[in-house]
């Protein structure tokens, strides 16, 4: 192999895990270390310049991380990075003072954002700094988009949105509440320099069975009647609830149901539970609110009696795999089963609709009707309109959607600017020494066992009298540090210089996971094969060195890395040393500097 | 500050015949210098151990005083272990053998330890052919007393502090092959793959193994010029053969070109494999082994590898014809056959 090129900036990101799988590439590390200082201010305002809602992500993320997160390689769960972000937003102080300035003289250009979620926040916040004219049209009376509409309250609380959302809307943004935009073409019309459009994916999955138009009254849509209760538009439901899908959604539809008076609320797949897409959290959590969970069971027909709906009646299948791990669900000839319902949800999934874009506008459209979009300018087919989050591509998550929002802003910035929109901005990255003397490091390197921590939960009472109330309580300080002290501090790096190694062994012998080997080189798979212990996740790469002295190559295998320190502390020449490594994605305007403010 | 080592290990570590992973074979986190040559012959030990799978109950490991005699707190803590007086293992390993036959003995001494004050007891060891492995870490100087030059300080290496050494080494493996030593290694600390399968022939050679490991001292010793450092050794390495040990019954699957390789099977059925064989040299001819020894020596080589093994070893149980039974397991009735068994032993003088 030839020697691994750590200039590369992606390099020792792909070694922070959780970073590089956060679509926003949020410098975890660095903030669950401020949460440990008790530096929670710090800790959010790290995490605002990169997500932008940390207090509803905090408790709402997908957390792509913690899937990706070293700790769960090693034991088995990984840190509970989403909600120790949350413990960041409960308990930072003031932050206004801390966000940019808005310049009371412009720059001369009008922007314009269709929706008011997560994709058009960000591109405000990031362009508002820069003295752009913003305008925010949703056609709901506040911002948030699906965040406000889709997720519950007793998920989110009002405040908490409230806050993140005022943080960005108070920038001097012109925002057009309830105004539902018709037509695109009178957007483009107007004097606008640039259009985002961020409209996320607003049409909620229909099922087409017998009796579907007879039981409408009683039958909902999952997106739409999850907006209509929290705009308290509907405030009560049957007692017998059945919710179909196995999404986010559909865990948010049966627990909303347990709150506006369904008793009995079950949710029914058609497939099998372990293909259910929702997270194993929010299956869990409802589950605990007595909603048993049906699967294998397609639905076949809405009965109806006297133009008043009475249950569903499902068929049996049994999920067979081919050859290829193709599922089909094939029917098991056991007897249909009917089952009650005073009312159903459907949640089966929701697709992008875009009613208001002409046709005729030079905005092509391709596969499944989504626009047409470049993948890292975020711009459509006609130059000054870029879309963002979920109706770019589809439907994701609120992070990813951020992620876009950054992006966007910029190809805006660089479009009105009149420079390529494919100009983009290295990320800032920097590698610093955290050596303080023989055996002294600037961070907390040795890692101990130490189980996830539990997030307490409201009394489940309390918690399905009323839809308001937030079930998860948050870590309090003290368990957050501890839950904080997990983090393996990845982005702390192991450096190796290879002129200054003497070939003792020293790292290799203390390496307590074995990640170190000194060896003869080779092509990539013979060398996994040969280390000290063979490195067969493939998902993480071989750090490879120079020719050394003997004709071996330093072969470190980055795996399960614990990032102790201590091959840096027995290395007798300092060949190797532990480097902090910061990256961050450059956005369009500087937020916030993360590096004068680090712990370490 | 961390003296922590965490107890996580590679998930994906593999387990030897008898269920063990290699760090079940590990020892306490090492308190010597970054870089000592003695956490990579620790290490080597640790490795040896678990791939003959030994039972860690099965092992003792003794030593004296010095840097190399604190090692065995770095390596098998699920083994017997005594730390004797300065240069007085050898005897402490003796007694502890003849007591009990059925343990595997790791004596781990250095040069300051063997070649100085514990010389007197070190030969006498070799001379009884006591069944132990007998490692001793050989850095050419007094570490744990800033570096003073030890007696197997080479004439012409220089110390830390700029001085010449102007005494002869005493050559711990010259001494041995005169001794009548009935196997004699010398490895150096950097150079696993040599180090490791000398170690496990070591253990199953029956009687007394030396193995004479170069270690450098990366605090005092280590200076180019100073003829056991790092650079040095590893310039003027020079070894009699590649070495492969397969115990006992376990199939060979590597072949060997014809001629330039040997075999030699020992007691318990392993066999060491020897190939890339030095020239003029046979590892089961003392006269051959002492000669290529002196000619490295005159060469200013660091000659190492298996220099001679005697095949038809006998320690000193098969010499003092002693019962198979562990000395420590006999009881009363075995010790005090009574009267009979008297008047038996004394018609015998009659």
């Amino acid at each position: 192999m030839k020697p691994t090129n750590i200039q590369d900036p992606e390099y020792f990101h792909k070694v922070v895990d959780c970073q590089y799988a956060c679509p926003a590439h949020t410098p975890v590390p660095e903030y669950i270390r401020l949460i440990a200082a008790e530096r929670y201010t710090e800790a959010y305002m790290v995490n605002w310049e990169s997500n932008v809602f940390p207090g509803i992500l905090g408790r709402t993320c997908d957390r792509p991380c913690e899937p990706a997160c070293r700790r769960g390689r090693i034991e088995d769960e990984p840190v509970a990075i989403c909600r120790l972000k949350r413990v960041a937003a409960d308990n930072k102080e003031e932050v206004r003072h801390l966000m940019p300035s808005i310049p009371s003289k412009k720059n001369g250009k009008k922007i314009a954002l269709i929706g008011g979620g997560p994709a058009s926040l960000t591109v405000a916040r990031d362009l508002a700094p820069l003295g752009y004219e913003i305008h925010l049209y949703d056609e709901w009376d506040k911002g948030g988009g699906m965040m406000r509409t889709q997720i519950p309250a007793f998920r989110l609380p009002e405040s908490v949105l409230d806050e993140e959302v005022n943080y960005i809307l108070d920038m001097g943004i012109h925002t057009h509440f309830n105004t539902y935009v018709e037509s695109m073409k009178e957007i483009l019309e107007k004097d606008y320099d640039a259009v985002f459009v961020g409209t996320g994916a607003p049409k909620g999955r229909d099922l087409n069975l017998p009796g579907r138009q007879e039981a409408d009254a009683n039958i909902h849509l999952g997106i739409e009647w999850l907006a209509s209760v929290a705009f308290g538009h509907t405030s009560k439901i049957g007692k017998k609830v059945i919710v179909l899908g196995g999404g986010n959604t559909a865990m948010d539809c049966c627990r909303t149901s347990r709150r506006l008076g369904g008793d009995e609320v079950k949710v029914i797949v058609r497939s099998p539970f372990k293909d259910m897409k929702a997270s194993p959290w929010e299956i869990e959590d409802a589950q605990r609110e007595d909603i048993p969970i049906l699967n294998n069971m397609p639905p076949k027909e809405f009965v109806v009696e006297n133009g008043k709906l009475k249950g569903i009646i499902f068929g049996k299948v049994a999920a067979i795999y081919d050859e290829n791990g193709k599922r089909n669900l094939i029917s098991t000839g056991e007897p249909d089963v009917f089952i009650e319902a005073d009312d159903v949800i459907i949640a089966i999934g929701q697709d992008n609709a875009f009613p208001w874009i002409e046709r005729d506008l030079g905005i092509k459209f391709g596969k499944w009707d989504l626009p047409v979009v470049d993948k890292t300018t975020f711009q459509s087919t006609v130059d000054r309109v870029f879309f963002g989050g979920d109706a770019a591509f589809g439907p994701e998550n609120v992070i990813t959607a951020v992620a876009h929002g950054h992006q966007a802003a910029i190809s805006i910035d660089l479009f009105c600017r009149g420079e390529s929109v494919y100009n983009r901005p290295a990320p800032y990255t920097n590698l610093v020494s955290q050596k303080m003397g023989i055996h002294e490091w600037s961070y907390d390197s040795p890692v101990v066992v130490d189980k996830r921590y539990l997030v307490p939960h409201a009394e489940k009472k309390v918690a399905l009298s009323n839809r308001t109330v937030e079930v998860e309580l948050g870590f309090d300080a003290p368990t957050g540090f501890k839950e904080a002290q997990r983090c393996l501090n990845c982005d702390v790096q192991t450096v190796f210089n290879t002129s200054r190694c003497i070939e003792c062994d020293a790292c290799m012998d203390i390496c307590p996971t074995s990640c170190i080997s000194f060896t003869n080189n080779g092509e990539e798979e013979d060398l996994r094969a040969r280390l000290v212990a063979p490195a067969y996740n493939h998902t993480q790469d071989l750090y490879v060195s120079e020719n050394l002295p003997t004709g071996r190559v330093m072969v470190k295998d980055e795996d399960v890395c614990l990032h102790c320190g201590l091959c840096a502390e027995r290395c007798p020449t300092a060949a190797w040393d532990m480097q902090k490594y910061l990256y961050q994605v450059t956005k369009a305007t500087p937020i916030w500097n993360i590096s004068e403010q680090s712990t370490i | 500050m961390t003296y922590i080592k965490p107890r996580f290990r590679h998930p994906e570590l593999p387990k030897n015949k008898i269920g063990f992973a290699k760090a079940d074979y590990e020892g306490a986190i090492s308190t010597l210098c970054g870089g000592c040559g003695h956490d990579s012959i620790s290490a080597a030990i640790v490795q040896a151990c678990y791939e003959l799978s030994i039972e860690p109950h099965k092992l003792a490991k003794l030593s004296g005083i010095g840097c190399s005699s604190k090692t065995p707190t770095y390596f098998l803590s699920n083994s017997h272990g005594f730390n004797a007086v300065h240069g007085r293992m050898p005897s402490i390993a003796t007694g502890a053998n003849m007591a009990n036959r059925d343990l595997i003995y790791l004596g781990v001494s250095g040069d300051g330890d063997s070649a100085s004050i514990g010389m007197g007891q070190f030969v006498h060891a070799i001379r009884r052919n006591v069944n132990m492995v007998y490692i001793v870490m050989n850095n050419g100087c007094y570490g744990l007393t800033k570096g003073q030059n030890s007696a197997t300080a080479d004439i012409g290496s220089l110390s830390k502090g700029g001085a010449v050494n102007h005494y002869p080494a005493i050559d711990l493996v010259g001494l041995a092959l005169e001794l009548g030593a009935t196997f004699v290694g010398r490895s150096f600390s950097g150079d696993k793959t040599q180090l490791v399968p000398l170690i496990k022939a070591a253990m199953s050679h029956p009687g007394f193994a030396l193995l004479d490991v170069v270690s450098p001292c990366v605090t005092f010793n280590n200076k180019p010029e100073s003829t056991k450092s790092y650079d040095y050794v590893r310039a003027h390495l020079e070894a009699t053969a590649t070495i492969d040990f397969v115990p006992e019954k376990e199939e060979i699957t590597v072949n060997y070109p014809k001629g330039k390789s040997a075999h030699v099977e020992l007691h318990d059925g392993s066999i060491i494999h020897l190939h890339k064989l030095a020239p003029n040299w046979n590892p089961t001819d003392r006269y051959s082994a002492v000669n290529r020894l002196l000619e490295a020596k005159m060469k200013g080589e660091v000659l190492t590898g298996l220099l001679y093994i005697d095949p038809n070893s006998q320690d000193m149980h098969e010499l003092e014809n002693t019962i198979d039974q562990p000395l420590n397991t006999l009881r009363e009735k075995e010790l005090c056959p009574g009267s009979e068994a008297l008047e038996k032993i004394n018609a015998s003088f009659r």
